[in-house]
């Protein structure tokens, strides 16, 4: 005898402790199993593209630090190398050092938060989490150093950064890189041989990488399908070509190996760190541009790596001190083609733990 | 063996007889009440404070393991925060949704904490328990606790809310499961120490029974934890799933006490796993028992909250899983193995020597690694080893990218 | 595997309750002290403190006494206030121009003040709004004669919105403690607005004052 049952439909309304910001998601449950999902976003969107029409090229940084508002630095990065490929400005070396150093750092503190809040979806009643925020305190108080601002540091111009770092940066900077490796050895000991987080993460939400390829994923979840594809190495920009790193990829695609691959990458960026330290040399971090910026009619699209993804930006000029049409490929927005892929099948559980662990941010997939 | 009455005469008997000898016989019902009055006055204001002090120390130990430090504004040290939350409870306004059952949903609450309250009654604190007579203490106790399955049930049904409902079915299903091998990591207590009164069991442990039966300690505390819902099993007021289980709907009083229930039940498993395996009262020396109990209890206090704060929670097919079919078979190896060897040793009126436990000691702990080793090998084997990473043979775009395992692994940076 | 991977995880958090440097909580405004604390704060001795302050001792055994504590700030920090030195200010506009959200409102009237170099304006309004503004600082790079600076504070809210627009009253009594944000002169000086004394108008440029002699050389080569 078989029980008639019905599947309901429920909100993971866009006020939710774990949607990472105000996303919705409109869940069909027959039981516990998921069958049907339909995600409805835009509660964020506050127009920055068209925003862009109306400022020139310096005054958008300061947009371009609130799309993903939890790395600001490579956002920053993405779009000063799109204007100077646009207007073709050179960057000195230092500089050039210093964005490296700034971004690989706001890659660590990036997938901080990815890990740490991962794990307290999983239900680690936020130790996990407080370990990761008191690490990215350090590296946020050295964003204050250079800048200013802790989050949203609209540090690099078109033409390198704003400003050298100051003296007391060098020191602290060396401290941080000697003793985080041992903060990253805890925290794996923490997490990563933990039965219960292998029992909740092993073969979950197996991403194939031939689905991931035709999706246009990019960042960690694709190489943690197994395909090696970083841009540092396929199109290296600023120092990337001579800094010695290595890209970690996973093997399965399932969500332990999303986890993975950020922790193996947090310290290869340890690892480039090191490296730029030692070989930067005095010298201008500007290189003198214009106040107003007037590229000729012409279009551009760079992307970068960014810790989601890869973020583009698409500018078209008209000559004047506006981009005529800024556009955004946003990383987070295209992962979440495979959501619905990703989540029909598995438990109510794991809902919350896949979608954690594509590691979206709203700011970006609403712009 | 018989009864031991507690020391000091403050127990049903003590209190009945002091009183006696004031009334005229035929007012016997006055002084029994008197008697009732006075130990559930003590008892409860006692139990009460108990569990304030226990909210208190759980949140500030919790926070120095997140590095933080916990509540510390009201009164010193933030001793009087339980009272700022029990204030804050109890402003609230105790809404109860239209349509939803009445009379069920205000029962609920109290369901769930008088059990609660009553087990404190038989739990030797020193030599005999409050009601000083009772020789059939372990079945009170097992009956007792397992109210609060209905109990939730009846607040998850009640509340006309599909979430309620999700995290009440899913907590009943638990809570049944693992009442089985917590009963039967009971029974073989009762047939170690040949006796079902609890100042019996405290009496026959010569030697601890976490020593000598580590196998039942592992099955009663992990039981246990799912019993009271705590990590890793507290899925069923996961905060970042849906809804918040089976309180969703409660607010104010009834909440205040659903709350205060469910911080005392971790009062109750750590003076249960005192009394039944880390030998109660019984120590050394000048201290008197109440306070070696009150220190071990404490032990297995901050062993509970440790857990809380390092392990994430199991999703509800594996708790069940668990249940059946790790814990099940545990408890009865368990059961089968010390049955066998009191069998063998045969014991007269004085129970178990002190040599005799010894020897179960260490038969006992190979058993125990033994079937460990073959329980993980016979359900997890692949999912729970650490996993290596492999280079995948699509798309090799750069053949000489190497993957890292660990921080030693690194080369020099030059 | 066999529970060895949770076993670690215990250890883990273990360690962080045991060592004290792991604990980084600061309590912002006031922090709670026992007597240790309270003597080492100020700067008095325990016996002291027993016999000159009973009540406050007492707190302290309790482990209730107060004493304040600042968030730890860097001298580049950009704050939520602004320094602006009326005397370096030409009413140029620049700042107001080159804000991205447009909250700076400058009116400006002719002053005859100092011809020779191009006019001083007088500035009848210069108002920034920090209900909307961003604190990115594009003001504070714009400005060619570094009359603008950023402030160093936070602590800046107000009961009612109209009292978060700055005005030029406040701007002129405001005390004058500038953020080394975009100023290399004052981060070269090493100076920390938490702990120096004001900046006067004439120390906060980026050049010398010149003197009379240079300054009618320039002007008899116009």
């Amino acid at each position: 005898m078989s029980i008639n049952t019905q599947p309901v439909t429920i909100n993971l309304g866009p006020q939710h402790p774990s949607t990472h910001g105000v996303f919705r998601l409109r869940v069909t449950f027959d039981g516990e199993q998921v069958i049907d999902v339909e995600p409805v976003f835009g509660y964020l969107h506050r127009g920055t593209e068209k925003l862009a029409e109306e400022r020139n090229y310096v005054q958008i940084v300061t947009l371009t630090d609130r799309l993903d508002y939890v790395a600001a630095m490579t956002n920053n990065l993405a779009y000063v190398r799109a204007v100077e490929s646009l207007a073709g400005i050179e960057v000195p070396d230092r500089g050039m050092y210093l964005r490296v150093i700034s971004s690989e750092l706001q890659r660590i503190a990036s997938h901080l938060i990815a890990t740490g809040f991962l794990l307290d979806e999983l239900g680690a009643f936020h130790t996990p989490l407080i370990y990761c925020f008191r690490e990215r305190e350090r590296i946020l108080e050295m964003f204050e150093m250079l800048c200013g601002a802790r989050i949203t540091v609209s540090y690099m111009r078109p033409g390198g950064v704003i400003q050298d770092a100051p003296s007391d940066f060098w020191p602290r900077l060396d401290e941080f890189l000697s003793s985080m490796p041992g903060y990253l050895d805890e925290l794996e000991d923490l997490i990563t041989e933990n039965e219960v987080v292998l029992a909740r993460t092993r073969d979950l939400g197996i991403l194939s990488a031939q689905d991931a390829i035709d999706a246009s994923i990019t960042g960690p979840v694709l190489r943690a399908t197994g395909v090696q594809w970083d841009l540092r190495k396929a199109e290296p920009h600023e120092v990337y070509d001579r800094l010695d790193f290595d890209v970690p990829i996973g093997s399965v695609g399932d969500t332990f190996d999303r986890y993975y691959v950020r922790v193996q990458e947090m310290r290869q960026s340890l690892r480039m760190i090191q490296q730029c330290v030692e070989q930067i040399e005095p010298g201008p971090v500007r290189s003198e541009t214009p106040f107003f910026i007037r590229p000729g009619c012409v279009d551009t699209y760079v992307g970068t790596e960014s810790p989601k993804g890869e973020l583009g930006f698409y500018i078209v000029s008209d000559g004047g001190i506006s981009p005529y049409r800024m556009h955004i490929r946003a990383p987070s927005f295209i992962n979440l083609t495979v959501l619905r892929e990703l989540l029909i099948g598995w438990k109510m559980a794991d809902l919350i733990v896949i979608f954690g662990s594509i590691d979206i941010v709203v700011g970006e997939v609403d712009r | 063996m018989e009864t031991v009455i507690l020391r000091s005469g403050f127990d049903f008997n003590g209190i009945y007889g002091f009183l006696d000898g004031f009334m005229p016989d035929h007012l016997d019902w006055l002084v029994f009440l008197a008697t009732s009055l006075i130990l559930a006055i003590v008892i409860i204001n006692a139990v009460v404070l108990a569990t304030a002090l226990l909210t208190w120390f759980e949140r500030r130990l919790l926070g120095r393991f997140q590095s933080r430090l916990g509540p510390n504004r009201w009164g010193p040290f933030g001793l009087l925060q339980p009272v700022a939350d029990l204030v804050s409870l109890l402003t609230k306004e105790d809404t109860i949704p239209e349509g939803a059952d009445k009379p069920i949903f205000t029962l609920a609450p109290i369901v769930f904490l008088v059990p609660a309250l009553i087990v404190f009654a038989v739990i030797p604190l020193h030599g005999g328990s409050f009601l000083g007579r009772l020789n059939i203490g372990l079945i009170f106790v097992i009956a007792i606790t397992s109210v609060n399955t209905l109990a939730v049930f009846m607040a998850g049904w009640s509340s006309l809310n599909k979430y309620a409902m999700f995290g009440a079915m899913r907590a009943v299903a638990m809570l049944v499961s693992y009442e089985i091998p917590m009963g039967l990591a009971v029974v073989a207590i009762a047939v170690a120490a040949q006796t079902l009164g609890l100042s019996n069991v405290v009496l026959a442990q010569d030697v601890p029974y976490i020593l000598v039966m580590p196998l039942g300690f592992i099955v009663f505390i992990t039981a246990a934890s799912a019993e009271m819902s705590r990590t890793p099993f507290d899925l069923i007021e996961s905060d970042s799933e849906l809804g918040a289980g089976y309180h969703t709907e409660y607010s104010g009083a009834k909440f205040a006490l659903l709350q205060l229930t469910e911080f005392m039940a971790p009062i109750i498993v750590a003076a249960l796993v005192t009394t039944f395996f880390l030998s109660g009262w019984r120590g050394y020396g000048p201290i008197p028992g109440p306070i070696w109990f009150v220190i071990k209890t404490f032990i297995v206090l901050f062993v509970f909250i440790w857990i809380r704060a390092s392990w994430p929670r199991l999703r509800i097919d594996q708790v069940m899983s668990l249940a059946w079919k790790g814990l099940l078979p545990l408890s009865i190896v368990n059961l089968f193995v010390i049955a066998i060897e009191v069998f063998i040793f045969n014991p007269g009126a004085d129970g178990l020597s002190t040599k005799e436990l010894w020897i179960m000691t260490g038969v006992n702990w190979t058993i125990t690694i033994i079937v460990i080793f073959a329980i993980f090998n016979l359900l997890g084997q692949n999912r729970l080893k650490r996993p290596e990473p492999v280079i995948s043979p699509l798309a090799n775009m750069y053949a000489n990218t190497k993957v890292i395992k660990r921080v030693t692994d690194m080369p020099e940076a030059e | 595997m066999y529970g060895l991977g949770l076993a670690k995880g215990l250890i883990v958090t273990a360690k962080n309750l045991v060592l004290p440097s792991r604990m980084m909580t600061v309590q912002y405004p006031d922090r709670k002290v026992g007597l240790l604390g309270l003597s080492k704060a100020t700067d008095t001795s325990i016996l002291n403190l027993l016999l000159k302050d009973p009540v406050t001792s007492f707190k302290a055994l309790l482990g209730m006494a107060e004493v304040k504590e600042n968030l730890p700030q860097h001298p580049r920090f950009r704050g939520e206030e602004f320094i602006w030195y009326e005397q370096r200010c030409t009413g140029c506009a620049s700042c107001a121009k080159y804000c991205p959200l447009g909250i700076i409102e400058i009116v400006t009237s002719e002053s005859g003040d100092q011809m020779q170099e191009g006019q001083k304006y007088h500035l009848d309004k210069f108002d920034i709004d920090i209900g909307r503004c961003m604190f990115c600082g594009l003001c504070v790079e714009a400005c060619p004669y570094d009359a603008l600076h950023m402030g160093s504070g936070f602590e800046e809210g107000q009961y009612r919105r109209q009292d978060l627009v700055i005005d030029k009253r406040r701007l002129v009594s405001a005390k004058k403690k500038p953020s080394t944000w975009f100023r290399p002169q004052l981060s070269s000086k090493n100076y920390d607005p938490q702990k120096g004394k004001n900046v006067k108008w004439d120390g906060a440029g980026r050049h010398e004052k010149p003197s009379l002699e240079q300054q009618q050389e320039k002007w008899a080569k116009r």
